[in-house]
This record gives structure tokens, sequence and C-alpha cells, in this order.
């Protein structure tokens, strides 16, 4: 008995030796050398692996600032400017200045604002319902709710609010990385600067249709009046395609356009206000023309 | 103000067919084999596939509502079918409590860990039951002889009650020496076998009844001819092949075909949407292999009867088998000119 | 009898409305008639607002080959070339035009005469048919012109004339068969002549037996049309299956139907061929069949392009009050309507009212692999796999399985027992693998 099993140990113990000098000369033989920095840089990354820089995934970035001399075009704005110094710092390169971005839902048109003209019965998926039909509404530039964002954010940083069926950013969590840029088929997110204190202003409406249809659609449409882009003291704001634009870059904050927007349509967020501060992302979207 | 209508993509109309309408199809597929086997085994069979069905159910039930939290699916019917397949697995005799734990490794082990309906790899109630098989095979192979049958354990008083099924009596008196001629003389006539009255689990002995079964299910279109015509045929075919060789030592095919859980399972075991290939002709290899194994494992195995062992191996081939058998594309037989 | 081999379902026929006459509908108040009801490129508006038109004026010309002329329905005034909302809800170019009685255009032939003489070249009949800015009328709305412009290479062998109608409920293309059957064969004959063909097949289920025996007397003296009379089935007619079902051969994947040698016409195009070739009428009308079970008065009615649907309910008795959906087209490939004040256009076969219960899906539950998609797609794909791969943006693995083979005919949806919406993702994954393929192609653009 013990002589079996005085020869299954042994027979085991010789197997995994010859297993470990087979793996060991192997693994030198066929040994591919890599910077050991390009380890080191994807330790220093998020490893959310979003894609928002552009590379598949945080390797494909490390292993990018690593081998490129000038790294200015490359950013990882899940990580921000902080992850971006110390990386720089690491391989004595220098990183680009990028200021902090956050997701902004350019739609405002709640259920109660934007009246329902038909019913959507089909996969819950916005791109499925883009490509046939314009959305329940009379608008058909507006969010159609149907989650495609919150379905792409790998942060965890999207919801649809049940109250208005818009999504709501999380901007703690946003880490700006455009998926769910990408992921909208009507192009109503945008990534903006975040702005002093969170602040921004920005007009929260993407319908391109003329005055009197955007306005019969949805009660906080942009109309295209002109009037703020007359107010704006900054020449911040463009108006194309029956559409106003704010400029992140020149604008001021002074929200002067805010007050003259008859539609109540652009929105200033994270300013303080009367109101308890909790409440501000859903004021945003309800309640400009109340 | 106006109704507003519904949109949504084509198409807008759907067929009559569901998931819970094609369980309860199998299920009125099954009920024949159900009444003859309660015929010759009395209230026994309606208690195993009484005990086994609520034993699955229950179980279902829990694990969906406590373990995965999500909302309950005993709807869609498969839970049942289940049950009622593991019971015709199932001896007569079986303890209550066997079948029981038979269930809830059916449903526990072989479905519910990986999620449920549509996302099992195996056939549950086949895991089921080859688990019983191997943790109890004496209670699992000790089938009760119907009373108007003869025993074929020649043993007498208490002994008499249980004995092996035609196959394990076939094979332990091929491999002590006998010869096909000398044991077809104590074998049930043909006739018997075909309407049940043999030895055996519950759903397996009767082969007409499961043939009518069969028959329901094309008629509705639950299932297709492929898989069972493959796993028939093979076997058919391989024992053809053998019994042409030697008959004296390989039985007829007819034999094959007809004992066991040949029927059973080429209808309703090899059949189960969630284990089977996607394509006809991926059926047809699917078919062909279980009724290959289930005849090696007759002819040279340890055990009398492959069938469960054949389809749970080939349920391990199906990924790969959707992997690389694709249908025939519209188009790519080009016939011009 | 004669079939497609692959796949296919059979769905409740319900050809209510079968045995309705085709009546006219009064002209509409006002016609908005679309700048592109066709495959290519939209047409360019020739009026402005304020202009007086007559009914059969062109107000559209052609932007490009692949691209359709677009002609007054009625005659009056234009007032307003502007995006209006079409039966999705969203905003495309047309031109509106206030009803100010009927007053056509001069030349056009509007009596009943037949005339079956054609002395035209081939050139002649293809710049009629695409001056009268004539499309597929069986829903797919292909320019027809191009059709008939056979490429160089290739040769077209037969022309195969589509009466399959195998959507349910539409009845359209079965009443201008029993109706207009002569004026159909002689749009066949300056088909025939068009594409230089020797033989013509006309293909119909026998679940219009009427249509093929009125077909089959009009042709008993003509040897080279053939009435073709085929088992029911979804998707015969289908431009592929059609061919298939007829002739044998296949088209192979990635190619086009005339690979195989024939060009398959609609009975609907045929009629509207001879019109504009023999009468010189441009296409500004067209067999609207309105049915569904809840409508009161199912019909088939030969409308103006650019009538609003709302009006063609109503002359069927009105929006039943338990409808839940209108749909454009069959009930299998239409389109649902979100807009009732949309116009009819020239690819509206019919108008499908669907009763509330029956309008809204049933909840999806989890695919139970039954192969069910896979047996009855007429294209031999894996409808299960390709609807899960579109919805994880898959696209290399969908181009490799073909997805772009697919011709969205529903009855992968249909059949699913577990209600998923393959198709939608099907059509999504399609969408996007075919704009790759071409950016592969052009990375220009």
């Amino acid at each position: 008995m013990s002589g079996v099993l005085g020869f299954t140990v042994l027979t085991l113990c010789v197997i995994g030796v010859l297993a470990a000098v087979v793996l060991y000369v192997v693994a030198q033989k066929f040994k591919v050398y890599e910077d050991p920095r390009i380890d080191d840089v994807e330790r220093m990354l998020p490893g959310a692996n979003c894609g928002g820089c552009g590379y598949p995934g945080c390797r494909g970035l490390a292993d990018a600032l690593v081998k490129n001399d000038d790294i200015s075009t490359l950013y990882c704005s899940a990580g921000g400017a902080e992850t971006m110094q110390k990386i720089a710092a690491y391989l004595g390169k220098t990183a680009a200045e990028q200021e902090p971005q956050v997701a902004v839902v350019r739609c405002s048109g709640s259920c109660d604002k934007r009246p329902r003209t038909n019913i959507y019965d089909g996969a819950s998926s916005c791109a499925v319902e883009a490509a046939l039909y314009g959305g329940e509404t009379g608008c058909s530039y507006g969010c159609l709710g149907k989650g495609d964002c919150v379905a792409a954010c790998q942060f965890g940083a999207l919801s649809i609010d049940p109250a208005t069926g818009l999504p709501v950013v999380d901007e703690a969590l946003c880490t700006a990385c455009g998926a769910c840029v990408a992921a909208c088929p009507k192009r109503i997110i945008e990534l903006r600067k975040k702005g002093i204190k969170g602040r921004r202003v920005y007009v929260g409406c993407v319908n391109r249709d003329k005055g009197a249809v955007a306005r019969k659609a949805c009660a906080v449409s942009c109309i295209g009046c002109g009037k703020c882009v007359r107010t704006c003291p900054f020449e911040a704001i463009t108006l194309s395609e029956n559409l106003a634009y704010i400029d992140a870059d020149k604008c001021k904050l002074c929200r002067k356009c805010v007050a003259e927007c008859p539609q109540g349509s652009i929105l200033a967020v994270n300013f303080p206000q009367p109101r308890p501060e909790k409440k501000t992302q859903e004021a945003a979207c309800d309640a400009p023309s109340a | 103000m106006e109704k507003k209508p519904i949109v949504s993509p084509s198409p807008h109309i759907h067929g009559p067919q569901n998931t819970a309408r094609l369980m309860r199809d199998v299920l009125i597929a099954l009920a024949p084999a159900l009444v003859v086997s309660t015929i010759v085994y009395g209230a026994n069979a309606l208690l195993v596939t009484g005990v086994s069905v609520a034993a699955c159910v229950a179980f279902e039930y829990l694990i969906q509502r406590y373990l995965l939290k999500g909302e309950s699916t005993l709807g869609n019917w498969s839970a049942v079918v289940t049950g009622v397949l593991l019971g015709f697995n199932l001896p007569s005799t079986l303890p209550v409590w066997m079948i029981v734990l038979g269930a809830l490794v059916a449903i526990g082990v072989g479905k519910m860990s990986f999620g449920g309906l549509g996302r099992n790899p195996f056939n549950p109630a086949l895991v089921g039951r080859v688990f019983l098989l191997i943790s109890f095979p004496v209670q699992m192979t000790g089938f009760a002889t119907p009373s108007n049958v003869d025993s074929l354990s020649g043993a007498t008083g208490a002994d008499a009650v249980s004995g092996p099924t035609l196959l394990g009596y076939v094979k332990e008196a091929l491999a002590t020496g006998g010869t096909t001629s000398e044991v077809a003389g104590r074998l049930t006539s043909y006739s018997d076998m075909l309407l049940g009255f043999k030895a055996g689990s519950l759903g397996e002995i009767a082969a007409l009844a499961l043939l009518l079964g069969f028959a329901y299910m094309l008629c509705r279109k639950v299932i297709t001819w492929h898989i069972p015509v493959a796993v028939l045929g093979s076997m058919a075919a391989f024992g053809a092949l053998l019994w042409a060789i030697d008959p004296m030592h390989y039985m007829n095919p007819a034999f094959h075909l007809l004992t066991g859980g040949a029927l059973l399972g080429a209808i309703f075991m090899a059949t189960d949407y969630v284990t089977s290939p996607m394509t006809h002709k991926g059926m047809l290899i699917y078919g062909a292999g279980i009724g290959l194994i289930t005849m090696l494992i007759r002819v040279w195995g340890s055990y009398p009867e492959g069938m469960s062992f054949a389809i749970l191996i080939m349920n391990a081939v199906v990924p790969l088998i959707d992997k690389y058998v694709k249908p025939e594309r519209f188009g790519r037989a080009v016939k011009t000119k | 009898m004669k079939g497609f081999s692959k796949g296919g379902i059979h769905a409740p026929e319900y050809k209510i409305s079968s045995r309705k006459a085709v009546v006219s509908l009064p002209l509409p108040e006002i016609a908005v008639v679309p700048l592109s009801q066709h495959i290519g490129a939209p047409a360019v508006p020739c009026v402005s607002k304020g202009d007086t038109v007559r009914t059969g004026q062109v107000i559209a010309t052609a932007a490009g080959f692949v691209s359709s002329n677009i002609h007054a329905p009625v005659s009056g005034t234009v007032i307003a070339v502007d995006a209006t909302p079409d039966a999705g809800g969203m905003r495309k170019p047309s031109v509106s035009i206030r009803t100010d009685g009927d007053v056509w255009m001069d030349g056009i032939d509007r009596s009943d005469t037949l005339v079956e003489e054609c002395r035209l070249s081939k050139q002649e009949i293809v710049d009629k048919i695409k001056e009268a800015g004539i499309v597929g009328m069986g829903g797919a709305t292909f320019p027809t012109h191009v059709k008939l412009s056979v490429p160089a290479g290739k040769k077209a062998e037969c022309l195969i004339i589509n009466g399959v109608e195998c959507e349910p409920f539409l009845t359209a293309d079965h009443r201008i068969m029993l109706e207009k059957g002569e004026q159909i064969v002689a749009g066949i004959e300056i088909l025939i002549r068009a594409l230089e063909v020797p033989r013509a097949y006309i293909g119909i289920e026998n679940n219009k037996p009427d249509a093929i025996e009125h077909m089959e007397r009009l042709c008993a003296s003509r040897p080279h049309i053939e009435v073709v009379p085929l088992r029911v089935r979804y998707p015969q007619g289908g431009e592929k299956q059609l061919i298939e079902a007829v002739t044998g051969r296949e088209v192979p994947s990635g190619g086009l139907p005339i690979d195989t040698g024939a060009v398959v016409q609609n009975v609907g195009t045929a009629l509207a061929v001879y019109e504009a070739v023999q009468k010189n009428k441009p296409l500004i009308e067209r067999v609207v069949t309105v049915t569904g079970k809840a409508l009161a008065e199912p019909a088939n009615l030969k409308v103006r392009i650019g009538t609003p649907i709302r009006s063609l309910i109503e002359f069927c008795g009105g929006l039943p009050q338990d409808a839940g959906k209108v749909i454009n087209g069959g009930p299998m490939m239409g389109r649902a309507v979100a807009n009732l004040d949309a116009p009819v256009t020239k690819g509206t076969s019919g108008i499908l009212i669907i009763r509330q219960k029956g309008a809204v899906r049933k909840p999806a539950l989890s695919c139970i692999k039954c192969a069910k998609c896979v047996g009855v797609c007429p294209m031999g794909l894996e409808p299960y796999l390709l609807s899960k791969l579109s919805q994880r943006a898959r696209y290399d693995e969908l181009e490799a399985l073909k997805i772009t083979d697919c011709i969205e005919c529903g009855s992968c949806s249909y059949t699913c027992p577990s209600y998923l919406p393959l198709l939608d993702y099907i059509r999504l994954g399609k969408a996007e693998t075919l704009r790759r393929i071409r950016s592969r192609k052009n990375p220009e653009k």
C-alpha cells in the first residue's frame, strides 16, 4: 500500500518539476520585451476601459503615452487633469491641459412640456425607435427617453428620471468619456466645460424646426428667435437653423440670456438659488416656463 | 382629444405559438405515456410523476423568488415539463425523498444555476436523473415487474417484484456467454414491448404512446422530425450493422429501438429546445451522435442503457455544432445559366 | 405547385376586402406631396409658393438617375414648399397644393379605351416611364426606369410580374388584376419590349383563384406570358423569393436580381407603365386597400397621391373606437403610422387598422433556443444570433453571418414564441453593418 502511495507522490512530483522546467524555458525563449513603464502608467489610469480616449482600453492609452514623445493629443477624461499630471510627471513629458468636462443633456422636453402624439411599442431602444420614427412627441429632435445613454454609461452616471422621462447626469460620477454622446441617436448629449463650481449656461434644446413648429411641439423648445444672441454682451451665442448655441469658452456666465429667453430653454445650473440646492438638477428641467 | 396611435417596428402581428403553449403541448404529448404507465404500474406511476412535478415547480419558484430575486417564471410551464420528464425517467418504486432530491438537482443545478430557462447547457431532467442513477444505483435500477409480466430475474419470493429491464437482462445474459437465440425465448413479445408491458422507467415503457405523442408534437409544429429520426435512425443503423455481422451475440435493431429509453429519449429528451442545436443540419448531427453513443454504451459500456449519458454528452457538443454548422444561406447555391 | 424553398410562414390571410371593387376617393382639400416617395435622392421642387398647377404637371424633378419625378396629383395653388411631418413623425420636404378643381395637363388620355399597340423603341419607353415618375408599386418604391436599364454585361432573360400579394389583409393588387387585367397585360407587353426579353411570368398565390383564372384567360393567346400559380407562403412576394419560386434560380448573396436574368415588376407597376406609355398619364394615383377587422367598411380605394391617410379611414367608416394601430402597408412589413395626417405616397399599398388588443406587443421573455426563427428565415440566416450580436454591436461578426442578406420580412419576430423583438435589432445591426461596408469602400464619405 505504502509503495503505491510513494510511487504516486513521486510521479506527481516528477511531472510537476518537468512542467516547471518546460514553462520556464518557454517563457524565457519567447519573452517579449515590454517597456515596464507601460504597466506603471496603466496602473495610474482609472482602469475603467471606457474607451473615452479613443484607445481600446486603458492599456492602449498607456502604451501610446509611453511610446509617443508628444502626448499633448492624448487625454484620459475619466482620470482627469490630476491623473494626467501624475503620468506626465512620471514620464517626464507634458500633459495636455484640458478643462474638466461633463455630459450635458440638451433636451428639457419633459412629459408635461412635450405632449405625446403617439405611443411607441417596439424594442426599448432609442436607436431602434429613431431608425423608424421621429419620437413619441411632435418634436423629432428631442430625447426619446429609452435610455441608450444610460446603458452606454459605464460609470453609472446616467439615469432616466421617471418624473420627466429624461436622462439625468450625476456630475460627481460623470467622467466625460463620451460613450453617451456616441450612443444617443439624436445627438442630444454634449460634453461641455464643467465650469467654475460646476456652473454652466447652455441651451437645453436641439430642435431645428421653425419657431412655430417647435413651440407647438414643446413648451421649452428653442424657437430660434435670436433674443439671446442680441442680449449676450460677449457674442457667445450663435444662431443656426433656428437653434441657438452658447460657446462655453466665450460665455461669462452672466445669465442675461436666461432671463431673456421667452421659452425658458436656456438653462443655468449650479448657480446659487433661493430654493434648496438638491433641487437644481430637476429644476433645470422643470422650472423654466412654469 | 383623439386617441394616440401606437407605433412599433414591423411585423405588427404575431404567430399563435408562445413558450407556454409549446410547453403545454409537450405535456399533452406526454399524457398517453403517463396513462400507459399508470395502467402498468398503478397509482405509483402517478405518485412518482406528481411528486417530481410538484418538487420541480416548488424549487423553481423558491430559487427564482429568493435566490435570483426575479419575477416568477412558472408561467412558461417549463418546470412542469422538467418535472414530468424527470418522473418518467425514474422507476416506480423510488422513495419520495429521492425524487425530491432529484428534482432539486434537476432544477437547482441543471437549470437555475445557469440563469434559468434558455441558458442551461444540459437537459435539466437528465442531470437530475443521472445524479440519482450514480448516487443510488440500486434503487434506480431495480424496477418493479408489471404484475402480468414474467419476472426476468428468475428469482422467487420477495425479489420477484423487482428485476432488471429487458436491456439489463439481455446484457447480463450475453455477457455471461448466452446467445441471442437463447435469451430471445425468455423475452417479452414485441407487441408487449410496443404496448408497454415490460419493466423500466415510468415513461419509457410505452413505445406506442410515445410515438403518438411524437405525432401530436409534429402536427402542432412543436418540434421538427430531425432529431428523433436521426437518433433512432443511427441506433437502428448501428444495431443492424452489428446484427448483420454476428446475429448470435448482438440483438436485432428492432429490439434496441423498442427497449430502454430509446423512444422517450429520442422524442422528448433529445429534442429539448434549449439544449439542442439551432439548425436542421446540426440537429441531424446531434441526433446521430446520440444514437451512436447510446449504442456504444449499450453494447460495450458498463451500463445496460446509455441514452441519458449520450444526450448529456451531445448537449455539451451543441455550442460547437451551432458555431460551425450554419444553415444553408439563400443565394449560396447559385444555379445560374 | 411552385413556391420558394426556404423558410417562410403562413399567417392567417384575412383578405376581407377581396370582393370590394375599387372605388375612387374624392379629391383631398389639400394634397401634401412629399418629394421623397422613392428610394434614391429626393426630387428637386420646380414650383414655388403661389404657383398654379394642373393635375399631372411636374412639380419636382428627379435629382439624378436613381430618383424620380413628382407630379401634381390635383390642380390648384401651391401653398407651401416646406417640411411636413411624414407618417413616422419626421419632417420631410414636400409640396402642399390647395385643390381647386381637377384640371388635367394637356395630352393625358383619361379615357378607358384600351390601347394595345406600342411601336416605341426601348429607349423611348424607358424615357416615358422615367418622365411619368413611376416607381415600384409593391412598396419598395424603387424607380422603375432604373430597373429597366439593365447594366452592361448583364442580360435580362425574363420578366416576372409580381401578383403574389403575400401580405395578409392587402387586396389592392388582387383587385386591379381582376378589374384592369387587360391594361396590365398591355403593360406587360410594353415591359417585355423595353427589356427585350422573350418571356414573362405572372406569379400569383393560389388564394386568388379568380385572379389566376382571369389572367390565364387574358394570356391564353399570348404563349410568351405564363401565369404561375404559387402555393401560399409569406414572403413569396419578396423579389428574391419570387424569382426562386418561378425560375428556381437563387439571387446570389450580395448580388442583384438581374444576376439571375430576371427582372421583377409589380402588377401595379405594370398598370402604371401602361398608363404612362399609352395614355401619357404620370403616377399621381394608386389603389390602396383600406382594411382591418374593426373597420366598418373595408374597401379598395383609388386615391390621389398626397391625400391624408385620415380621409381614407373616414371614407371607410372612420377610425374605430378600439383602434390601436394604423399601418401603412401590410401587417408584416408595413410601417405603423404615428401621424394620421401624413399623405398617401406612391408606395402606400394599404392602410390597415389593428385593434388595441392586437396592437400592443406582449412582453418579451428569454430566448429558449427553439430554433424556430432559424427554420422560418427565408434567407437561411440565424435571427436569434443576429439580434443578440446587434444588441452587442459586434458588427464584424454580423457581416460574416450575412446580416446584409436580411430582407426584413419579419418572419422571425412573427414566429418567436418568446415574443422577442428579433427584427427590431437585426434591422439596426443591418443598417450599421451596411454603413460600415460603405465607408470601407469609400473612405471619403
